[in-house]
């Protein structure tokens, strides 16, 4: 596949399904109770909520770090919680994730960073030598790829840990609070991409408690308030 | 398999690179202790060698009344030899013992002037018998004590070399028990340190193991560098251990042999160098690799 394939987007297909999940952590704290949800192949869908509403969780339990204590969830017709754990990486690799911290190497240049994503999934150097640079072109950091992430601005450099999300050509791309630590002009440009990721193909969650983006977005909005979805609209707004 | 293989060595060169005091405390840890198992093994040639070497000085005498016919003791002999435990017997006749007495005590002109005062012989004939090995004097001895020929024999000096010979074995099981016991404390502090070691890489690269796993590498490559780390650290200290026992043995092996004629330290060591060698892996790799994937297992969440 080539990265610069516009794909049609939305179809009917479900591609997450969370079915009456509840979530409780050790000393019986609960972060989830009976979630239910599906999400279509291509959907924009913004998660949003107050900090600890158990957003973060939901995201967790999606990529496989956390079982449900109880329902289930199903991505692309997998129940996650019956992956073998020698099966996860291999799952995790249809799921691209984007934190609200980067987490990039500092001792990698941009290029480095993208590539190493690459490499530790198993694409050989000719692969890796083709798709860095236009996934550098797609977020528009072609001219970086020498500098090292210190030398880039917090905008620059998520839009480095989104062309390492979207560089394994994953169905899914998982954002938790990626615009968290970026000023306006830097979080319009970051959901600018993201909205441009969805157009090629992917399917985009959004985590957020940013009430200009879910607001300026017109996408679906799932709202969580206490670990409950308080409110599942297709044209959502911010609401306190 | 290669690109994947040559992937974890890429990771572990870089893990390493940034965990290098960390690899060097285990490595020197574990040639401490394959250096105290080689050792072992070269201490236990050398016990072996002196044993032998004094097995092959000591043998029991029998000494016969003065007025014994030399028919009677040569029926003796011929009895001894029939026991499967005597390798070797000979025969001293007076005379014989008179003249080796002479010999020995020629520069001693006290001792000379003594036995010409005397006038007769003063010695005994006497059988020298040698066994196979040291346990079987014991056997003999008794035989000979519970013989038809007893009443003519005077004395046998069995019980002066029996004395020897078992503090001569008492001390080199000591020596092995101490030297085992040594070796097990020491691989418990490697294991513990190899432990350590990953723990603390695991911690240090945590960030790198988090991206890792984000995008998805399998788990052997995750753990893979960690373990190839232990089996890096382990091949080093056996090259290290090698070379020290190598060039000790061979600088010590002149100064040994002055100690104990007939053991070449340095050869003994080229000889055996196959299972030098067996041991050293066996032992390092066990204490490289098994902590590593412990550790992995332990605080590698996949």
């Amino acid at each position: 596949m080539s990265l610069s394939t516009p794909k049609s987007n939305l179809n009917n297909k479900t591609l997450i399904s969370f079915q009456n999940v509840t979530k409780i952590y050790p000393r019986n704290v609960g972060a989830l109770t009976d979630i239910s949800f599906e999400i279509k192949e291509g959907e924009f869908v913004c998660l949003a909520g107050r900090s600890g509403a158990g957003k973060t969780t939901l995201l967790k339990l999606l990529m496989a770090e956390e079982k449900p204590t109880e329902g289930k969830i199903f991505f692309n017709g997998t129940e996650v919680s019956k992956i073998k754990p020698k099966d996860l990486p291999l799952f995790r690799r249809k799921i691209g994730a984007v934190f609200q911290d980067y987490k990039l190497l500092s001792s990698k240049t941009v290029y480095g960073n993208i590539a190493y994503a690459m490499e530790v999934v198993g694409f050989d150097k000719e692969e890796i030598d083709q798709d860095v640079p236009q996934v550098l072109d797609i977020v528009g950091l072609s001219a970086c790829s020498d500098h090292f992430p210190e030398e880039l601005s917090g905008g620059e450099r998520q839009r480095v840990a989104i062309a390492r999300a979207l560089v394994t050509r994953p169905k899914l791309i998982c954002a938790d609070e990626p615009t968290g630590n970026l000023d306006p002009y830097h979080t319009r440009d970051i959901i600018q991409l993201f909205l441009k990721i969805q157009e090629l193909g992917a399917t985009i969650i959004l985590s957020t408690h940013n009430r200009e983006i879910i607001n300026g977005l017109k996408k679906r909005v799932i709202t969580i308030d206490n670990g409950k979805i308080i409110r599942d609209e297709q044209r959502g707004r911010f609401i306190c | 398999m290669l690109i994947f293989f040559k992937k974890i060595l890429k990771f572990s060169w870089e893990s390493f690179s940034r965990n290098k005091g960390l690899f060097l405390t285990t490595t020197f840890i574990i040639t401490i202790t394959t250096s105290l198992i080689v050792g072992l093994f070269l201490l236990r040639g050398l016990a072996n060698s002196l044993v032998s070497s004094l097995e092959e000085k000591v043998d029991i005498s029998v000494y016969f009344s003065l007025n014994t016919p030399e028919e009677d003791i040569l029926k003796v002999k011929e009895e001894l030899s029939g026991i499967p435990e005597v390798k070797d017997i000979r025969y001293i006749s007076r005379e014989e013992a008179l003249s080796l007495f002479r010999e020995k005590h020629k520069d001693n002109p006290v001792i000379i002037e003594s036995l010409e005062e005397i006038g007769d012989n003063p010695l005994s004939a006497h059988l020298n018998i040698k066994a196979w090995q040291a346990s079987q004097y014991e056997q003999i001895s008794n035989f000979l004590e519970q013989g038809s020929h007893k009443e003519t024999i005077e004395k046998i000096d069995y019980h002066q070399n029996k004395t020897i010979i078992e503090r001569m074995f008492s001390i080199s099981s000591t020596i092995e028990k101490a030297s085992l016991l040594f070796i097990l404390v020491s691989a418990l502090l490697a294991i513990l340190v190899a432990f350590n070691t990953v723990r603390l890489s695991i911690f240090n690269l945590r960030r790198e193991i988090s991206i890792m796993r984000l995008v998805g590498a399998s788990n052997w490559l995750i753990r893979g560098p960690f373990i190839v780390q232990g089996v890096i650290s382990a091949m080093l200290a056996t090259v290290i251990t090698l070379s020290i026992f190598g060039f000790a043995s061979y600088f010590l092996s002149s100064k040994i042999e002055v100690l104990i004629a007939g053991f070449n330290l340095f050869e003994y060591f080229k000889s055996n160098l196959g299972t030098v060698i067996s041991i050293q892996l066996i032992s390092a790799l066990g204490l490289g690799t098994i902590p590593s994937l412990i550790a992995t297992r332990k605080y590698l969440k996949i």
